[in-house]
């Protein structure tokens, strides 16, 4: 993939026409417009509706008022849960996001002997299915003692977020000029001198970009969760699965609990969607 | 003067060696911890389960004795684990083939410079931010297959649209079912499909076009022979990501449908099997089954477009 987020950001290539020769394809565009928006709409107009109000037979139907009654029952039961996961999410993509840009630096501007070996063996990580690593990780999590709790999934999201945080910063500063890191030399600064003072100011768009990619996947991720937490470390995606599943929690609280999961991500994606479209393709091949 | 600045580069030399040779180890010691991390998470824990995999360990207790490929071959006989390759397949024909199709398709519209691109862009992306376990409870609803009194979701639309004939069970269709899930992945997935060929599509220099309409080509037959043929590299990006993505699916059914045998896929077979069913050798044979059928898409990919790099 040569293409990047600037790319498409660049605009269509195809020459301005006629205006009103175009207006037909606006109806597939808004189709599919309205074929992405369904769950975002259910999902609001049920939880804005009030209890009384509430039927399947009329989910389609906007609601009469903004009752938040919906919206208070899914924060009762949700809120523990979705405190669980900042307080390991943060921490995690913090972590990950300096210590890949460490090996991103490392890597790309003070090549040491097998650093060439190194990288790809670093990259592999990035495309296993965590299945084949899950009965291990458990037993590992368990015999040091952070099963259950957030901290074990907080060291599991650090760990299997260094291929991708460690690529793209490697990515980055391989494109930066040599000279930089000579000048800094010449001028009798040290590795971590030159790191500190010269790449690191540089680096603040990738670590938006690795900082917003690492929260996403942290924050959306189940597999891990569901395997290395119990209930008192449940964070928000578990518990929002077992209350879906559950037959006393109503489905209108279901969908107002689903949104109240899903706004963490959504406000980052819509303040930093560019920077989110970039990390998607720089970790294109991250599932 | 002269002697001065000699004795300088006398004094400096030996510290900037020195300090060149501090550099060289703490370089290796900032990068280490990483890589040991990754040593025992990744190639470690593989082995580890590999040997799980080869062992009778069933039960809670971790038990070593050696089994050969006797986990395997019983999954090969396994009833379960055929639905599972079944339901494999189903899914990523249509999840795969829906996304490329739909994401080819709204790339190709928004390149047409119309007015709004860059909203239409965000509204088709945005799936992307969100994780499947929302993405599948939501959808529980919409393609709920209750009929009659109980009648909801999308078939309540086209009941009331008069589009009867759309109305369907959904994942609860016997055999097909899989196919169904594949909707709400689709949904997800194809805006980021559109975010790779449209990045494609403005990656083909202008002057490309130019020349073909100066050789009178008209624009459906840029778009054929011009634009499509350049598409070809994202095309068999979008296969791989995808591709594993559908090898891997696991929250999204779960979330659409709990654990179903109908729906059943490895990832979730895994995942029951040792962790509710403490069946270790088994669960550990099924991961390393995945990893293999992961590294036979992924591999070969890498290995072509490193080459591709190389040759640029």
């Amino acid at each position: 993939m040569t293409a990047t987020a600037a790319d498409i950001a660049k605009g269509a290539a195809a020459p301005p026409s006629n205006v009103r020769a175009k207006i037909w394809l606006y109806v597939p565009l808004i189709l599919a417009s309205i074929f992405y928006l369904i769950p975002m709409y259910v999902m609001l107009a049920t939880g804005f509706k009030a209890f009384d109000e509430v039927s399947l037979r009329t989910m389609w139907n906007l609601p009469s008022g903004l009752s938040l009654d919906n919206f208070k029952a899914a924060w009762e039961a949700l809120s523990p849960n979705v405190w669980n996961s900042f307080k390991f999410v943060v921490p995690a993509s913090i972590i990950s996001a300096m210590l890949g840009s460490l090996n991103g630096f490392v890597l790309a501007k003070w090549k040491f002997k097998g650093a060439n070996v190194i990288f790809p063996l670093i990259l592999f990580g990035m495309f296993i299915p965590y299945q084949a690593v899950l009965i291990p990780l458990v037993e590992f999590i368990r015999s040091i003692n952070l099963f259950g709790g957030v901290w074990g999934l907080m060291l599991t999201h650090i760990v299997y977020g260094l291929p991708i945080t460690t690529l793209t910063f490697r990515n980055y500063y391989a494109a930066l000029p040599d000279d930089l890191v000579e000048a800094s030399k010449i001028d009798g600064a040290g590795l971590l001198g030159t790191y500190r003072w010269v790449l690191l100011p540089l680096s603040i768009p990738s670590f938006v970009v690795v900082l917003i990619w690492q929260f996403t996947a942290a924050w959306n991720d189940f597999l891990f969760a569901v395997v290395l937490t119990s209930n008192e470390g449940w964070p928000v995606t578990v518990a929002l699965n077992n209350l879906a599943g559950s037959q006393i929690i109503e489905w209108n609280v279901q969908m107002a609990a689903s949104f109240l999961a899903a706004v963490p991500t959504l406000i980052i994606y819509i303040f930093l969607g560019r920077y989110f479209l970039r990390g998607m393709l720089a970790g294109a091949l991250k599932g | 003067m002269a002697l001065t600045e000699a004795g300088d580069r006398l004094t400096i030399a030996p510290k900037r060696r020195r300090r060149v040779q501090k550099d060289k180890v703490l370089a290796v010691a900032l990068v280490s911890p990483s890589i040991i991390a990754i040593l025992v998470f990744v190639y470690g824990f593989i082995a580890w389960s590999a040997r799980v995999s080869l062992s009778t360990w069933k039960g809670l207790l971790p038990d070593y004795t050696w089994a050969g490929l006797e986990n395997y071959r019983n999954l090969f006989a396994d009833p379960r684990f055929h639905v599972d390759i079944r339901n494999t397949v189903i899914f990523t024909v249509v999840f795969v083939g829906g996304c490329l199709i739909i994401g080819l398709g709204l790339s190709l519209l928004l390149d047409q410079g119309l007015k709004g691109e860059a909203f239409f862009r965000g509204l088709f992306l945005f799936p992307m931010a969100i994780s499947f376990i929302v993405t599948g409870v939501v959808w529980r609803w919409l393609m709920n297959p209750a009929a009659g009194d109980r009648i909801s979701g999308l078939n309540l639309i086209f009941d009331s649209l008069g589009l009867d004939f759309l109305e369907n069970s959904w994942h609860a269709t016997p055999y097909w079912g899989m196919a169904f899930i594949a909707i709400p992945a689709i949904w997800q997935m194809s805006g980021y499909t559109m975010a790779l060929y449209l990045a494609g599509l403005r990656s083909i220099p202008e002057e490309v076009r130019e020349a073909a309409r100066v050789d009178g080509a008209g624009e459906i037959q840029i778009y054929r022979r011009v634009i499509l043929p350049q598409l070809r590299p994202v095309t068999l990006t979008a296969l791989i990501i995808l591709g594993h993505i559908s090898l891997k699916v696991f929250d999204l059914i779960i979330a659409v449908a709990g654990k179903q045998y109908a729906l059943d896929v490895p990832a979730i077979y895994m995942w029951q099997t040792t962790f509710d069913g403490y069946f270790f050798g088994r669960g550990g044979a099924i991961g390393i089954l995945l990893l293999l059928s992961v590294g036979l898409l992924v591999i070969p990919y890498l290995v072509y477009t490193q080459r591709q790099e190389r040759n640029s």
